[in-house]
């Protein structure tokens, strides 16, 4: 669904993705993991080319993202993206910033739209929030709109960038069980994050990255239990 | 002080801040249209755009508005008092606005752009939904800022006889022979004008900052 070929990227000076080759399958939970600094969310962030890569092409459903003569605007539809600081529009109510792009690019009559996102409210449990401003939800709620309002467009892919780092302890959970649900549904997704209890119980795949460059990739059991890499080794020691 | 030339000529007092008024809310309007026009050229990508909306916004605010005025003044042959008076205060407000403009959209989090673009959106709806909606909260208080200053600077389309408060003001000091009082009387309108402006921005701006 998505292939990665020969994927650099630089900002200035600093390479931050060395030759990145990767290929993700439909109906694929990856979760990428990885120090700060390691170009993970950059990574992440080139697959809808919120990064344009500096050489090496990102390939979605046969199309190449990375040639300019592409609207990228019509691909994004169909990759949903979750943000770490939610990012959703203040000035709008949760029913407008799910109905929002329904509306205005998949050409939803209103009813239809406010329909769907009612659903999709009931789905991550804030229904009662419809009419509610992001200024009056806990980051969790916010993170959990942010969510519906990525599904709305009916991804065929979801891009997680830490979806759960600038929440309260107590508000991880709510997020990462809408994941699960997600995940459990068929969706593929691509997650990158630093809660390895989840990496382990959702991946199919885990990938570890340094330095800007993939040191290890296996299945979670294989990655978490026995990594082949001594960087993952120690990488895992700190953080488990 | 000597204000017995008031009941005759009050009516020049009036009729003059009614010009005034007219002139300022004009050029707010249509300053505010460049002004939008020139931010978004000043940010584009595009390097003829970005450059023309540098050089423009540089060059007014480097010169004298009394010469910018006089250019469009005497430039374009036959045209109207007022409507001199309206395009050459609109040319220099929007240069002024374009940078408040600027200075708001900048000012909007980058995570708007990002959340907007990764839906699918292009460039112009998300400005038009996203960005230019929250910048308008940065944007008002300094456009009323602007404004304020309007009528103060508005004064100057006095000189090619635009029927203003400044220029009825010297007609009543050459009618009366009266030199200073009107002054008082011109001094007095205006900051009334702009004193009441500025408590109604802050009014406004304490009613927007309800929703934060």
């Amino acid at each position: 669904m998505i292939e990665i070929k020969n994927l650099h990227k630089s900002f200035g000076d600093l390479e931050v993705l060395k030759n990145i080759n990767q290929t993700i399958v439909q109906g694929e939970v990856v979760v990428i993991i990885g120090p700060s600094g390691s170009g993970k969310s950059t990574l992440l962030r080139c697959l809808n080319l919120l990064e344009h890569p500096t050489s090496g092409d990102v390939i979605f459903e046969g199309y190449p993202l990375t040639d300019p003569k592409i609207n990228i605007d019509l691909h994004r539809r169909r990759i949903g993206m979750v943000f770490q600081q939610f990012n959703l529009f203040p000035h709008k109510s949760v029913l407008e910033n799910i109905t929002l792009g329904p509306i205005k690019l998949l050409g939803l009559d209103k009813a239809k739209a406010i329909e769907e996102a009612e659903a999709l409210l009931i789905s991550v449990g804030l229904l009662d929030k419809r009419d509610a401003y992001p200024n009056q939800l806990s980051g969790g709620q916010k993170q959990r709109i942010a969510i519906a309002r990525a599904l709305a467009m009916k991804p065929d892919v979801m891009l997680f960038d830490e979806p759960t780092s600038a929440l309260d302890p107590e508000m991880v959970g709510e997020v990462l069980e809408i994941m699960k649900k997600l995940a459990k549904n068929g969706m593929t997704m691509v997650i990158v994050t630093h809660e390895m209890g989840f990496a382990k119980e959702v991946a199919d795949r885990v990938i570890f990255m340094d330095e800007g460059q993939i040191v290890e990739i296996n299945s979670p059991n294989r990655l978490f239990n026995e990594p082949a890499e001594d960087r993952t080794k120690s990488f895992l020691s700190k953080v488990l | 002080m000597n204000f017995s030339f008031l009941p005759k000529y009050y009516k020049f007092f009036l009729s003059g801040t009614g010009y005034t008024l007219l002139l300022s809310a004009l050029t707010v309007v249509f300053g505010l249209f460049g002004g939008l026009a020139l931010a978004l050229m000043k940010t584009s990508k595009n390097k003829v755009l970005k450059s023309i909306a540098v050089s423009y916004i540089e060059f007014i605010r480097g010169t004298p508005l009394l010469i910018q005025l006089y250019i469009v003044y005497y430039g374009i042959s036959d045209l109207p008092m007022l409507t001199a008076g309206v395009i050459a205060m609109s040319i220099n407000s929007a240069a002024y606005i374009a940078e408040i403009i600027r200075a708001g959209i900048g000012a909007v989090d980058k995570g708007q752009m990002e959340a907007a673009r990764s839906l699918g959106l292009p460039v112009f709806l998300t400005y038009k939904e996203i960005i230019i909606p929250q910048a308008m909260k940065n944007i008002l208080p300094a456009l009323g800022n602007e404004f304020i200053v309007l009528i103060k600077e508005s004064a100057i389309v006095s000189v090619i006889g635009i029927h203003d408060l400044m220029y009825n003001t010297d007609t009543v000091r050459g009618n009366t022979f009266i030199a200073f009082e009107p002054l008082v009387v011109a001094a007095f309108i205006y900051f009334v004008l702009t004193f009441g402006l500025s408590k109604f921005m802050q009014k406004f701006e304490r009613r927007m900052s309800v929703g934060d």
